[in-house]
């Protein structure tokens, strides 16, 4: 059984762990999950002890591990790190014989047989035990791996993404052998990846959010949180796999293509609004036209938008409308805002009829309604809404949800 | 008791193999001795130390006189075969003495090159990879281009610049008690520029005497005496015996630290007493016999290709295999027509021979 109180980690300034306090009880296989950067790696590293904590502890057995030494903790941590770069020539064997150091003193330099041979038994790879480290595929490899921290016979595992560099068939085998020794009366704690490997595997999951533990419990129960969707930053939803039965997770997403272009016609400070909430949004944005020296203008202006204007008092011409709707016309969207120069592009471009769909930003006049054109336009009564009714839009479109994911970061700055 | 035996197994026949080079090395020379003479010779060499006659004496350094404690050794001979006195005198007091001095340094430039090179995870590491030939390079010279003012031996100065030079690399790497390989490795290339500038610079001052300076820097095993090897050799089985009871830790290490240390390992502590012991074992090796190169590096990467990865085989075999190397190298540098330091014949004779590993990419990794 092992155990950590209120842990808390910083490297420098950057505070990676903040109070995390969990336990893991002999007989019990956890599964710890977050996205990246959430943490995972350094729980586990301060789990067997290679990093000291700065606040709290970590206790295994009921002995606090900064009580012990390395020795000691590693008689009773046995670790399987992420991926081991092992560039010479030591054989499977040797790299499980290694497992034995802790228990050893230094000068025996005496065959230990049946421990090694047990590990290699346990995680079936006595066929290998000739072949060399740099050799074997991944999966062996971290099959080899596991079996030297079972060389060392411990009663605590700590797994970092043990599956990580897997194919699929490896990863389920090397999570079914972890199940199995748990069941021998180990505790193991593994960071997992995949939601619904962990689901399936694990006894209990813990998600780590920027190095807290927002939840823990079953698998059903953390997965259908809806601190899951924050951590991750998308949108879940669970069902049950029909054959495992265990829950499984899939992101939908909810926007669309960073590389599509929106034009924005009219201007004034409603227009600019639009038109920084698009760009914000990860949209391309073309503007015009709109009068220059328009607020909206000046944005785009700053932006380095494609734009179009107009002298302020004289309104478009006719060359002005022709650069605006060949901007509009290549646009994936088009967002007609209640402003100065809106009218010119309207009357130069039948948008309506055409194949861009268009949303109305009617912002504070609802006396005008959308026209029934059957879904290529939406009218939206505030500037918040046009992102989220452009995205509906493309999304109707067939302009995928499935390229959403690089959209993320993006939306966030 | 595999790995004893096979330890066991591949040092016995390395140790068979470095008393035939030394014999057969002892029989070549100006003088046409045979093999029977040089064998009754060397066993009337034989001695065992049979008691130990402290004294106190005083030294002086400049005008300071202090108590300096002198521990004198009586050995007693073993064998006394007939033998022609100036064979004798041939084999024991001339050839002997740089054979077997030759074999000690070999044996220690072995030993410290395996470490370097497991210690550094690096094919290219040598036992002189934290700047320690530089700093001895440094005391040698200055004591040869200043030698008023230098108030020890020539030796004595070297060794003490080699372990001045390995703890200030060591230092200079080391932040909060962590001292990361890569950091150890760029400051040891750092030091060993500055302390070329610094012996380039000394060579221009050092006169009449630059051809000394030049042959010190080239290793050499020239006027090696029996006293040079009653210092290096004790050093040198001592640091040998720690090194080797920490080879299982070694191997460990390769690993990588993290998994080292999930493994039980003490790594900073271990890692410090791994550079320690090297570095002396090496500075007490160039002391004697200046730099010389490529056995450090070759060595190791050859016996790896024999027998493997493992340390507590790869040492000690490299270790012997280094003697012999030597020993076989500074043969053919004293025999020639012109005698040459043995420097030259060991990078002449290595590197082509690594190159050839290299093109039948044999040497690739550890």
């Amino acid at each position: 059984m092992i155990s950590a109180r209120d842990v808390s980690v910083a490297f420098g300034d950057i505070e990676v762990l903040t109070g995390v306090t969990l336990s893991v009880e002999t007989g019990e296989f956890v599964g710890l999950v977050g996205p990246n950067g959430a943490g995972k790696t350094t729980l586990l590293r301060t789990l067997n002890g290679i990093l000291e904590p700065d606040e709290g502890g970590i206790a295994v057995n009921g002995e606090q591990i900064s009580d012990c030494s390395s020795k000691q903790i590693s008689r009773e941590v046995g670790t399987v790190p992420q991926d081991t770069h092992i560039g010479f020539s030591f054989t499977a064997e040797q790299i499980v014989e290694m497992g034995r150091t802790p228990h050893r003193s230094r000068l025996d330099w005496s065959d230990e047989a049946r421990p090694v041979e047990n590990a290699l038994q346990r995680a079936e790879v006595e066929h290998l035990r000739e072949r060399e480290i740099t050799e074997l595929s991944g999966g062996e490899r971290q099959r080899v791996l596991l079996a030297r921290a079972l060389a060392q016979e411990p009663s605590v595992l700590v797994l970092d993404e043990p599956t990580g560099s897997l194919d699929i068939n490896h990863q389920v085998s090397v999570l079914e052998l972890v199940t199995d020794l748990v069941r021998d009366g180990r505790a193991a704690i593994a960071a997992i990846h995949d939601l619904e490997l962990a689901a399936r595997f694990c006894d209990r999951l813990i998600l780590l959010h920027e190095g807290t533990i927002r939840a823990s419990g079953s698998p059903a129960t953390v997965l259908s949180d809806d601190k899951l969707d924050e951590a991750f930053d998308t949108t879940t939803t669970v069902s049950e796999n029909p054959v495992t039965g265990a829950p499984t997770v899939a992101a939908i997403g909810e926007r669309p293509d960073r590389d599509a272009r929106i034009h924005v016609a009219g201007g004034g400070a409603v227009g600019q609004e639009a038109i920084r909430t698009l760009w914000q949004a990860g949209f391309e944005v073309s503007v015009g036209p709109v009068p220059e020296n328009d607020v909206a203008a000046q944005l785009a202006d700053q932006l380095g938008l494609p734009l179009v204007t107009a002298p302020a008092f004289d309104g478009p011409g006719a060359s002005h409308r022709q650069e605006a709707s060949a901007l509009a016309r290549e646009a994936n969207a088009i967002v007609l805002v209640d402003g100065p120069g809106r009218e010119s592009l309207r009357n130069g471009y039948p948008s309506e009829n055409s194949a861009v769909p268009v949303v109305r930003a009617n912002l504070g006049n609802s006396a005008e309604t959308a026209r029934g054109d059957g879904g290529t336009v939406e009218s939206v009564q505030s500037v918040d809404a046009v992102a989220q009714s452009v995205i509906t839009l493309l999304r109707r479109r067939g302009r995928g949800p499935e390229r959403t994911e690089s959209l993320e970061g993006k939306r966030e700055t | 008791m595999r790995v004893v035996l096979q330890a066991l197994l591949w040092s016995g026949m390395l140790a068979v193999a470095l008393v035939g080079v030394v014999l057969t090395s002892a029989t070549i020379g100006p003088a046409d001795l045979s093999y029977a003479v040089v064998a009754k010779a060397t066993l009337n060499a034989l001695v065992v130390p049979s008691g130990l006659h402290p004294e106190v004496t005083t030294a002086s350094v400049g005008s300071l006189e202090f108590p300096f404690p002198l521990v004198d050794i009586s050995y007693t001979d073993l064998f006394s075969f007939p033998v022609d006195e100036r064979d004798q005198i041939i084999v024991e007091d001339i050839r002997l003495p740089r054979i077997v001095l030759g074999a000690v340094v070999g044996f220690a430039l072995g030993t410290a090159g395996t470490v370097m090179q497991g210690f550094f995870r690096n094919p290219m590491a040598d036992p002189s990879i934290i700047g320690v030939s530089s700093g001895a390079a440094v005391g040698a010279v200055a004591t040869i281009a200043f030698p008023l003012a230098i108030p020890f031996g020539l030796q004595t100065a070297a060794f003490t610049g080699a372990l001045i030079t390995a703890a200030v690399v060591y230092l200079i790497a080391t932040e909060n008690g962590r001292t990361p390989v890569a950091t150890l490795l760029l400051a040891g290339v750092a030091i060993q520029t500055f302390l070329g500038a610094v012996i380039s610079y000394m060579l221009l001052h050092t006169g009449e005497s630059l051809n000394e300076a030049v042959v010190w820097l080239m290793g050499h095993l020239n006027r090696s005496t029996w006293s040079d090897v009653e210092v290096t050799l004790p050093i040198t089985v001592i640091f040998f015996l720690i090194l080797i009871a920490y080879a299982r830790d070694l191997n460990v290490l390769l690993l990588g630290e993290e998994d080292a240390q999930s493994l039980g390992i003490e790594v900073e502590r271990t890692k410090r007493l791994l550079l320690a012991g090297s570095s002396i074992i090496t500075a007490a090796a160039v002391a004697v016999a200046g730099v010389i190169g490529f056995v450090g590096l070759i060595i190791p990467h050859m016996m790896r290709l024999v027998v493997g990865a493992d340390h507590r085989i790869l040492i000690p075999t490299s270790a012997l295999a280094g003697g012999t190397f030597l020993v076989i190298a500074d043969t053919f540098a004293r025999s020639g027509p012109a005698e040459v330091p043995v420097g030259i014949v060991t990078a002449a004779v290595g590197a082509p021979f690594f190159l050839f590993l290299l093109r039948r990419r044999e040497v690739h990794a550890l």
